[in-house]
């Protein structure tokens, strides 16, 4: 294996790969963790940020700064409705309002309190949605978050970051309290592994190739950040060279990466933990289609729900795992 | 499959809400994820519903006349699942799938996977609107089922429960009953610390519904009531069943954390004994 192909990984990243445990190692966290603690460590050091719960505190892991700091810990009950039209109600004072809710409640259950009451007078709100993508396997489809990222990509004002583990969680839950404006950050239910260390360059907007590569190029987020590059090192063995991106801000779209990538590699798969249209795949095909096209593949959930399942079951069964990748680049590549 | 004897007398019930409780620890041990808690207290209410009054035919789930029950509260399908599979809608053996990749018995109820779920739930605050939904078009076409909705406390927190009940008054929906399962918790602490919602009586009486405190663990006051709320003319009932989280297993009762952990084999075994020894002391 080529370490020196990697960029911002683990030292250990060639035995982190082809790992048995990859799941289950100590280090493994959900992103939603890495969430609760970075807040809390925010919270020390400003005091204008603010945690709203909506009675899954303990699940997010939000309680903690709620017993830090009790008196910037507000807990709506299950009223998520309630809780995003109080964060901008907050957002106007100068307040930084973290909202904290599963993501099919903070991206459907109180949209129109997001797009009308945030995203429309450009509030100051992060909305922090945990349980994203099929993510929350066993509980089913009624808390999988499967189309969080189409939907708040297709709002206006919004900014959208789905962070790959929790090293970059971290980063990204920074850069959203340091950002002016509206921010959408979506965590996974289940453990991922750390994969970054902290050299990894986090900026908003700005894409990260985290592999680099010439034959053609996968550009991910979240929880198949992962699976993209044990897929990439399986195409290694094959004497095919894959460059993997992380790209963990979905809007703003870094454009020019994704030109670079096509002119560069000449062929591109998109991976997403989110339904296959109006998310990544489609963000990036809306680029190489009006600039450069290029042969492209988007894994991503498919027209349908999911189902209950444990989590890494699922993501196999409906088509995000290496495996999938690696048939979807040797696909594109037949198509170069 | 076999269908057991209905209506069930008091008696009856009281046996078959142990089985279900036990169904429902057997279940949410075998998957290893569930929610007891909220399950073991809506037992007696949901067992006095599919083994006394409710109007179904498990043979025919469909059956266009047949009463409709939803658990608004769906995180606590394993109590409907359980009841289902005792009255015969489905074989039990199913119980043992739970949360399975391909199972029928999904974390959250659908409709379109199992026999006798009428309404698929998990997003809370939607079943009292769906039952609105379900009582207007039962009057619209001259119907006479009733409409069963459970919802949780916690649940009432959503403002949706609260436009759901004007409409209700607004349209004398007397073929929907609502039955609150009080049990005072919700998934992060108790109700009343959280976002308080009492007095629940005086709103739900502000809002025009005929209300009714009930003890949702005493059978012989659970099926009159129910039988009473059927009867009852002119504006939909509501059902304030005063509940305990986790009821029956003792170490369960009133923890918080019960809401959404499974027993491990050990404290499963622990449980079964406990409801089976409260059973047969009954
Ligand atoms: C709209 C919505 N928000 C949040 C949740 C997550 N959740 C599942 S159960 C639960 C607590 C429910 O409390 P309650 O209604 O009192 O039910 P019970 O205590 O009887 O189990 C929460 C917040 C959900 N399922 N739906």
């Amino acid at each position: 294996m080529n370490n020196n192909a990697y960029r911002f990984v683990r030292p250990d990243i060639a035995a982190l790969l082809s790992s048995e445990d990859l799941f289950s190692r100590a280090d493994c966290e959900p992103t939603r963790a890495s969430y609760a603690r970075t807040i809390l460590e925010i919270g020390e050091q400003d005091p204008r940020v603010v945690v709203l719960d909506a009675d899954v505190s303990k699940s997010i892991g939000t309680n903690k700064f709620a017993e830090k700091f009790p008196d910037r810990s507000f807990n709506f009950g299950i009223a998520e409705q309630n809780m995003f039209a109080a964060a901008a109600g907050m957002a106007t004072t100068g307040l930084i309002p973290f909202a904290s809710t599963y993501a099919v409640f903070a991206s459907m259950r109180a949209l129109d309190m997001v797009r009308n009451s945030i995203h429309y007078p450009r509030l100051n709100v992060k909305i922090a949605a945990s349980h994203s993508g099929i993510t929350p396997g066993p509980d089913g489809v009624t808390h999988q978050g499967q189309e969080d990222l189409s939907i708040m990509r297709s709002i206006a004002n919004s900014t959208v970051i789905a962070p790959a583990d929790p090293t970059t969680a971290a980063l990204a839950v920074r850069a959203a309290a340091e950002f002016e404006g509206p921010v959408y950050l979506s965590f996974t239910r289940d453990p991922v592994p750390v994969i970054f260390d902290v050299s990894y360059p986090f900026a908003i907007g700005k894409a990260v190739t985290v592999r680099e590569g010439k034959d053609a190029t996968i550009i991910a987020n979240r929880d198949l950040v992962i699976q993209s590059l044990i897929a990439a090192e399986n195409l290694a063995a094959q004497q095919v060279d894959v460059r993997v991106v992380d790209c963990h801000t979905l809007k703003p779209l870094d454009d020019e990466m994704v030109l670079r990538a096509a002119e560069e590699t000449g062929a591109i798969v998109t991976a997403e933990n989110n339904v296959y249209f109006g998310g990544l795949g489609s963000a990036v095909a809306e680029v190489l289609v009006e600039n450069r096209p290029t042969p492209m593949k988007r894994i991503g959930v498919r027209d349908t729900f999911a189902e209950s399942g444990p989590y890494l079951d699922l993501i196999d069964q409906y088509g995000l795992t290496a495996r999938h990748i690696i048939t979807a680049v040797q696909e594109v590549l037949k198509r170069k | 499959m076999t269908q057991p004897q209905v209506p069930m007398s008091v008696e009856d019930l009281k046996q078959m809400a142990a089985t279900i409780r036990c169904d429902i620890i057997e279940m949410v041990c075998t998957a290893g994820a569930g929610h007891p808690g909220g399950s073991l207290s809506a037992t007696d209410i949901v067992t006095a519903l599919y083994f006394r009054l409710m109007r179904i035919d498990p043979s025919n789930p469909r059956w266009a006349d047949r009463d409709r029950f939803i658990l608004s509260k769906g995180h606590a399908c394993p109590v409907w699942y359980a009841a289902l599979a005792e009255r015969g809608f489905f074989d039990k053996s199913h119980l043992g799938t739970l949360r399975r990749l391909g199972s029928i018995l999904q974390g959250h109820p659908d409709m379109n996977k199992v026999p006798g779920i009428d309404m698929t739930t998990g997003s809370l605050g939607h079943g009292l609107s769906v039952g609105v939904g379900m009582a207007l078009a039962g009057k619209l076409q001259k119907k006479d089922y009733h409409v069963w909705v459970v919802i949780g406390d916690g649940e009432s927190q959503e403002g949706s429960i609260w436009e759901a009940a004007m409409s209700a008054t607004k349209w004398k929906l007397d073929n929907l009953t609502a039955i609150l399962d009080r049990n005072n918790l919700q998934n992060d602490f108790f109700v009343d610390e959280l976002m308080p919602i009492e007095p629940l009586p005086d709103k739900w009486r502000a809002f025009g519904w005929n209300t009714v405190e009930i003890d949702g663990h005493n059978m012989e006051e659970i099926v009159p009531a129910l039988e009473g709320a059927k009867a009852f003319k002119g504006a939909p009932t509501i059902l304030i069943a005063s509940t305990v989280k986790g009821k029956g297993v003792s170490y369960m009762e009133n923890v918080c954390e019960w809401h959404g952990k499974a027993p491990c084999r050990e404290e499963a075994d622990r449980a079964l004994d406990e409801i089976r020894r409260c059973s047969r002391e009954q």
